[in-house]
């Protein structure tokens, strides 16, 4: 029950954090986006301040070896870069780079942006689906078993 | 660099941060969306519970944040609905592909110093300004 409940107050400060920072909106991440026009720095910033927290929970989440409410952390350790890594961030790019929106944004803009955001999410899941029919030695890639596949 | 807000960016980056901290700290988990999204499709039964509520979370933000008397920012959203379909595919595809979007390798990827995550939020940024540009310069979309 616990588990479920720090579940929810880290999406809620998630939530948060991308209304006060202003990234559900679409214009302000194609503004970041936009290099060669009115340049917006702002997601740099969010992206930096995220990092340096994120990375002393990671200090804390280390030392004390075992989660607080769970049996184990459960971190990615491949570190290997193999093609679907590479094709598949090269294509959530290009998705991203079309409308300005990423997975976090578009499901707290579901509640109060206007009803396209819907179709967005929509096809979103139906593309995660979709994903479940690619055979897991999709483009041929060796998989160690013994690494837990954790996706951020 | 007129609509630069480094002051609500840098509080909104560390509201995101604190989340991915506490999440790993006392789930044990990557607070990554694309992951916590997806996972629901083959997700193991103890799994499911804390998925729903983390996304839970999301939902309920905007109203929290305007009952503590926040004003909500807009959504300003160009893009037609085919090719926000379109661009939808693609994002859940490629995020489950690559293993992760801007949270799960953008924030908690590179806070852990993992080599994948910075290889592919350099590709991700990469492509996205190259398609913004190639869309917003090139074709005047």
């Amino acid at each position: 029950m616990l588990l479920i409940l720090s579940a929810f107050a880290a999406g809620l400060l998630f939530g948060l954090g991308l209304i006060v920072s202003q990234m559900v909106n679409p214009a302000k991440v194609l503004g970041f986006l936009d290099i060669f026009g009115a340049w917006d720095p702002s997601l740099a910033l969010v992206m930096g301040g995220a990092v340096v927290v994120s990375a002393l929970g990671y200090l804390v989440a280390k030392r004390r070896g075992v989660p607080v409410l769970a049996p184990r952390l459960e971190i990615p350790t491949r570190r290997d870069l193999d093609p679907r890594l590479i094709g598949g961030a090269a294509l959530f790019g290009i998705g991203w780079g079309l409308v300005g929106l990423c997975p976090g944004p578009a499901l707290v803009g579901l509640t109060f942006g206007p009803w396209p955001v819907f179709a967005f999410v929509a096809a979103m899941i139906v593309g995660m689906a979709v994903f479940r029919l690619v055979p897991a030695d999709w483009p041929q890639v060796t998989f160690r078993r013994e690494a837990p596949r954790m996706d951020g | 660099m007129e609509n630069f807000t480094p002051i609500s960016a840098l509080i909104g980056g560390v509201l995101i941060g604190a989340s991915a901290a506490l999440f790993l700290v006392l789930n044990g988990r990557v607070a990554g969306i694309s992951g916590i999204l997806g996972g629901l499709f083959h997700p193991a039964r103890s799994e499911i519970g804390w998925r729903l509520a983390f996304l839970a979370g999301l939902f309920v933000a905007p109203l929290v944040y305007t009952t503590f008397g926040g004003v909500l920012p807009p959504v300003e959203l160009d893009a037609s609905v085919p090719l926000l379909i379109v661009a939808g595919l693609i994002v859940g595809f490629g995020t489950r592909l690559g293993a992760g979007c801007t949270s799960g390798h953008g924030v908690c990827g590179i806070g852990r110093g993992s080599p994948r995550s910075l290889v592919a939020t350099g590709i991700f940024m990469a492509t996205a300004i190259a398609t913004l540009f190639i869309t917003r310069h090139l074709i005047g979309m």
